[in-house]
C-alpha cells in the first residue's frame, strides 16, 4: 500500500493536533496521562504515513534503527532512576541533535546526487546542522555535569566571551560560504565549529544552574528539529518544533525569573562558587552563632503542631530521603498534623524536579505546593522542616541588597514560628551565599544526611513521640 | 506563495500555539513536559525515515540515515514511556 502525497499531508495535520493536546494534557495531572497516550499516537500516525508514502522506497536500514532504537529507548526509560532524571533528559536531547545533524547530511548527500541544491536549501541544512550540533555537544557537556563525569563547578577563562563570539561569527560566515559556492569542505568545517561552540557555550554553566540549562537545551533541540522541517519542506516537522522549542524557551523564562537572573546573566554568568563576602548582616550574624537541635527537639515541635511545611531541595534527592518523608507525613497525618510540601521553581536539577520525587514515594500531589501558593501560610505555619534546600529559603534575598542573591523570590521560611532545616554541613549552597535563615532564633539546624534524619524522625514518632 | 513561505506562516502560527499551551502546564509537570517534549522532538525521525529510505540514497547516506533512525527511535521509545512512567506515579490522595 502505498499513500498519496495528500492523504500524507492530511494525516501530519493529524499528528500535529494530537501532538497539541499532548502538551494540553499537562495542564493537570489528572489528564496527563492520556496527554501521553495522544503523543504516542500522534508519533505513530507521523511515522506510519512516512513509512507509507512514496518517498521511502527500502526497508532495511530502517527497521534495523527503529528495532534497535525501540530496545535502546525502553531499556533507558525503564531502568533509570528518578533521580537520575536530568541526565536522561540530557542524554536524549543531544540524541535530537545529532540525528538532526545527520537528518541535514543526510539530505545533502541525496539532494546533490539528484542536482536539487539550492541557496535556500543549502541555508536551511546549515541552520539545521548548526543548532543541532550545538544541542548535541552543549547537552553532552550537560549530561557530563550532572552525572559527575566533570565537574558542575562553573569553568570561567580569559577571554570566553570573545572565543564564543568569535566562533559564533566564524560558522555563519561558512555557512554563508557553503550556501553560496557548494564547498563541501565549508559545510565539513561549519558542522565541526558549531560542535565545539556547543561545548564553549555550556561548559561555563554551573550545576546550580542546571535548570535553566535543561531547558534551553529542550529549546534548542525544538528549533533543530524546526530547521530540519524547513530543509525538507514538512510542515510537521515545522509544527513540532515550534511547540518543542517554545515549550523550553517558556522553561528556560520561568527559571531565569524564580532566580531574578536573565537568561543573558545565566548564559554568560558563570555563577555560583566565589562567594562574595561583604560586611553584611550574615557577619554579624555569624557571631551570634548557630543553634544545633536533636531529631527528638523537631519532633517535639512537629507531633503536636498544626500544620508543618517540609520545604524539599536538592539534597533530598541527593540522599533518595523522599520515602522517609512519606512515612513521617503518615505518621504526623495519623496525629491529626497538616503536613504541606513547598517548592521552589528551581529546586533541584530541572524544572519539577521534585515533584517528581515526591510523587516516586507516593506522596500525593494535592499536598505539594508552588512558591506562590503556600508562601502566605508559612506566618501560621508550626513547623517548616528544610530538607537539603538552601538559596531559595535565604532571606537575605529579601533583606540584604548586597547579597549576590537580593531580589530572588524565596519561601518564606523564615516566618514559619520553628524552623528546623536538616543539613550535612555548614557548607554555604550553590550561590556561595552564606544563609541568614540559620541564624534566626526561631531556626535550628540538625546535622546529618537527610534520608538518616528522616528515618531517625520516623523511628521516633513510632516510638510513640517525644 | 512560494513553499519557503508557507513554511514559516506555519512556523510563525505554530509558536503563538506553543507559547499558548505551555503557559497553561501546571510547574508540577513540568519534568514531564521536558520529558515528553523529548519525545515529540524525537519527530525528526521522519527525516530520518526519509533520509534513510530514499530512493536516491547512496551506501553512505543510508548509513548516516540509519544512526539517525536509531537516535530519534530512541527519544521516542524512551521519551514516552519515561514520561508514562513518571506521570503513573502522580496520584492524588486516597486513590491507592
Amino acid at each position: 500500500m502505498e499513500i498519496s502525497a495528500n492523504t500524507q499531508a492530511l494525516v501530519y495535520l493529524v499528528s500535529a493536533i494530537l501532538f497539541i493536546f499532548a502538551l494540553k494534557g499537562l495542564t493537570h495531572p489528572s489528564t496527563a496521562r492520556r496527554g501521553n497516550y495522544y503523543g504516542m499516537a500522534g508519533m505513530a500516525l507521523a511515522v506510519g504515513a512516512t513509512l507509507l508514502g512514496n518517498e521511502v522506497q527500502s526497508y532495511g536500514f530502517i527497521i534495523a534503527g527503529v528495532v534497535a532504537g525501540a530496545v535502546i529507548g525502553t531499556l533507558l526509560a525503564s531502568r533509570v532512576q528518578m533521580t537520575a532524571m536530568p541526565q536522561l533528559v540530557a542524554a536524549l536531547h543531544s540524541f535530537v541533535g545529532m540525528a538532526a545533524v545527520l537528518v541535514a547530511l543526510g539530505t545533502y548527500m541525496n539532494k546533490a546526487q539528484a542536482g536539487l541544491l539550492n541557496p535556500v536549501l543549502m541555508g536551511e541544512l546549515s541552520a539545521g546542522i548548526v543548532i543541532g550540533a550545538i544541542t548535541f555537544s552543549g547537552s553532552v557537556i550537560a549530561f557530563g555535569k550532572l552525572q559527575g563525569l566533570i565537574s558542575g563547578a562553573p569553568v570561567v577563562f580569559k577571554g570566553q566571551h570573545m572565543l564564543n563570539a568569535g566562533l559564533a561569527v566564524a560558522t555563519i560566515a561558512l555557512a554563508i560560504v557553503f550556501g553560496l559556492t557548494e564547498n563541501v569542505w565549508a559545510l565539513v568545517l561549519m558542522t565541526l565549529l558549531a560542535f565545539v561552540l556547543g561545548f564553549t557555550l555550556i561548559i561555563p554553566i554551573g550545576g546550580a544552574d542546571m535548570p535553566v540549562i535543561i531547558s534551553m537545551l529542550n529549546s534548542y533541540s525544538g528549533w533543530a528539529a524546526a530547521a530540519t522541517g524547513f530543509t525538507l519542506e514538512n510542515n510537521l516537522l515545522i509544527i513540532v518544533g515550534a511547540l518543542v522549542g517554545f515549550s523550553g524557551a517558556i522553561l528556560s523564562f520561568i527559571m531565569c525569573r524564580a532566580m531574578n537572573r536573565s537568561i543573558i546573566n545565566v548564559v554568560f554568568g558563570g555563577f555560583g562558587g566565589a562567594s562574595e563576602a561583604g560586611p553584611s548582616a550574615v557577619a554579624q550574624a555569624a557571631e551570634k552563632g548557630v543553634k544545633a537541635a536533636s531529631v527528638e527537639d523537631a519532633i517535639y515541635w512537629m507531633e503536636d503542631a498544626n500544620r508543618v511545611i517540609v520545604i524539599p531541595g536538592y539534597g533530598m534527592a541527593v540522599a533518595q530521603a523522599q520515602h522517609a518523608l512519606k512515612e513521617l507525613l503518615e505518621l504526623l497525618e495519623a496525629r491529626g498534623v497538616e503536613v504541606k510540601f513547598a517548592i521552589h521553581p528551581v529546586a533541584g536539577r530541572m524544572p519539577g524536579h521534585m515533584n517528581v520525587l515526591l510523587a516516586e514515594a507516593d506522596i500525593p500531589y494535592d499536598h505539594v505546593f508552588e512558591m506562590d501558593e503556600i508562601n502566605p501560610e508559612f506566618a501560621t505555619t508550626d513547623v517548616a522542616l528544610v530538607v537539603g534546600a538552601n538559596d531559595v529559603t535565604n532571606p537575605a534575598a529579601k533583606t540584604d541588597p548586597s547579597s549576590p542573591i537580593y531580589g530572588m523570590p524565596i519561601l518564606d521560611v523564615a516566618k514559619a514560628h520553628n524552623v528546623y532545616v536538616i543539613k550535612r554541613s555548614m557548607r554555604p549552597g550553590y550561590s556561595g551565599v552564606e544563609n541568614l535563615l540559620y541564624y534566626q532564633d526561631n531556626c535550628s539546624l540538625i546535622f546529618g544526611d537527610a534520608k538518616d534524619v528522616c528515618e531517625g524522625m520516623v523511628t521516633v514518632l513510632k516510638g510513640g513521640g517525644h | 506563495m512560494p513553499d519557503t513561505l508557507v513554511a514559516l506562516y506555519v512556523f510563525v502560527l505554530a509558536c503563538f500555539i506553543g507559547y499558548f499551551v505551555i503557559w497553561g502546564v501546571t510547574p508540577a509537570l513540568h519534568t514531564p513536559l521536558v520529558a515528553l517534549t523529548n519525545a515529540i522532538s524525537g519527530i525528526v525521525i521522519v527525516g530520518a525515515l526519509l533520509v534513510a529510505g530514499a530512493e536516491s540514497a547512496g551506501t553512505a547516506a543510508e548509513i548516516i540515515g540509519f544512526f539517525a533512525v536509531l537516535l530519534a527511535s530512541i527519544n521516542v521509545f524512551g521519551g514516552f514511556l519515561v514520561t508514562n512512567r513518571m506521570l503513573a506515579m502522580f496520584k492524588k490522595k486516597d486513590k491507592k
